[in-house]
């Protein structure tokens, strides 16, 4: 078995919109059989997961630049475009 | 867990301000004379809001939903405002504005939790019949419903935590 890909769900307050996207992502996860190690964290602590990272899912501008790929989360908050999100992060979950 | 403190006194129609900051002083000075807030969250919320944007496009008309740190809550509140005229809210993780029209100002009181209500209120924000009856409606109790009636208030689903 490889090990589980990390995904941070991050926002700004690390309350509101990581809450709703984690359980998304659970949902997800659950669904396509797939083994996750979700972290819902506040934006300013990505840096603690750089090295460990495989993916990070976030409501909150991000400027920075990381060593993963950055998907917004917006879509789980307003259903506009929802599917696709999802789409995007599946692919980037099976790469 | 604390129970949700949502009642007329926290619903505002009709506001009138001209930017985001005047909407969430308004709104925020309302949780701090109630006590539902510490005297920090006003600054907290709209610092957030400059550094997090939190407006969102929906179908018919924009949301915002200002909030901060569990730390400047007493007790665990939604506010809500309709504005008399859209007020330019920066769009969340994006670099946009949208105009926005209703405001759900959040004070929550634990990180991590109320998974249940927050897909409630995410729930109403993808109802665009829904946030157009509630933008339309100018008398308070009648909002209050709408919106206990979508996160089944009565039920203390407010109170569940996952």
């Amino acid at each position: 078995m490889s090990k589980p890909k990390q995904v941070l769900v991050a926002c700004g307050a690390g309350i509101a919109t990581s809450t709703v996207v984690n359980n998304a992502i659970e949902e997800m996860a659950k669904e396509n059989n797939l083994k996750l190690d979700i972290k819902q964290i506040k934006i300013a602590e990505v840096g603690g997961y750089e090295d460990s990272a495989d993916l990070l899912v976030t409501t909150a501008m991000t400027k920075k630049e990381y060593p993963f790929p950055v998907i917004n989360a917006r879509s789980f908050l307003t259903g506009i475009s929802v599917e696709d999100t999802k789409k995007q992060i599946l692919d980037e979950l099976l790469k | 867990m604390s129970q949700l403190n949502f009642n007329e006194s926290l619903i505002f129609t009709q506001l009138q301000a001209d930017s985001k900051e005047e909407v969430i002083q308004h709104m925020a000075d309302n949780l701090v004379n109630q006590g539902l807030v510490k005297k920090s969250y006003k600054e907290a919320v709209i610092e957030r809001e400059i550094e997090f944007a939190t407006g969102l496009p929906t179908g018919s008309l924009s949301v915002a939903i200002p909030h901060t740190d569990v730390k400047h809550v007493n007790r665990k509140s939604i506010s809500i405002a309709t504005l008399s005229k859209p007020v330019l809210f920066g769009v969340m993780g994006d670099d946009d504005t949208t105009p926005v029209q209703l405001v759900f100002m959040l004070a929550m009181d634990e990180e991590h939790s109320q998974l249940s209500l927050l897909q409630k209120l995410m729930a109403i924000f993808q109802d665009d019949e829904l946030l157009t009856m509630i933008y339309q409606e100018d008398d308070k109790t009648k909002i209050k419903k709408l919106i206990e009636n979508q996160l089944d208030l009565s039920m203390k689903e407010g109170e569940l935590n996952v």
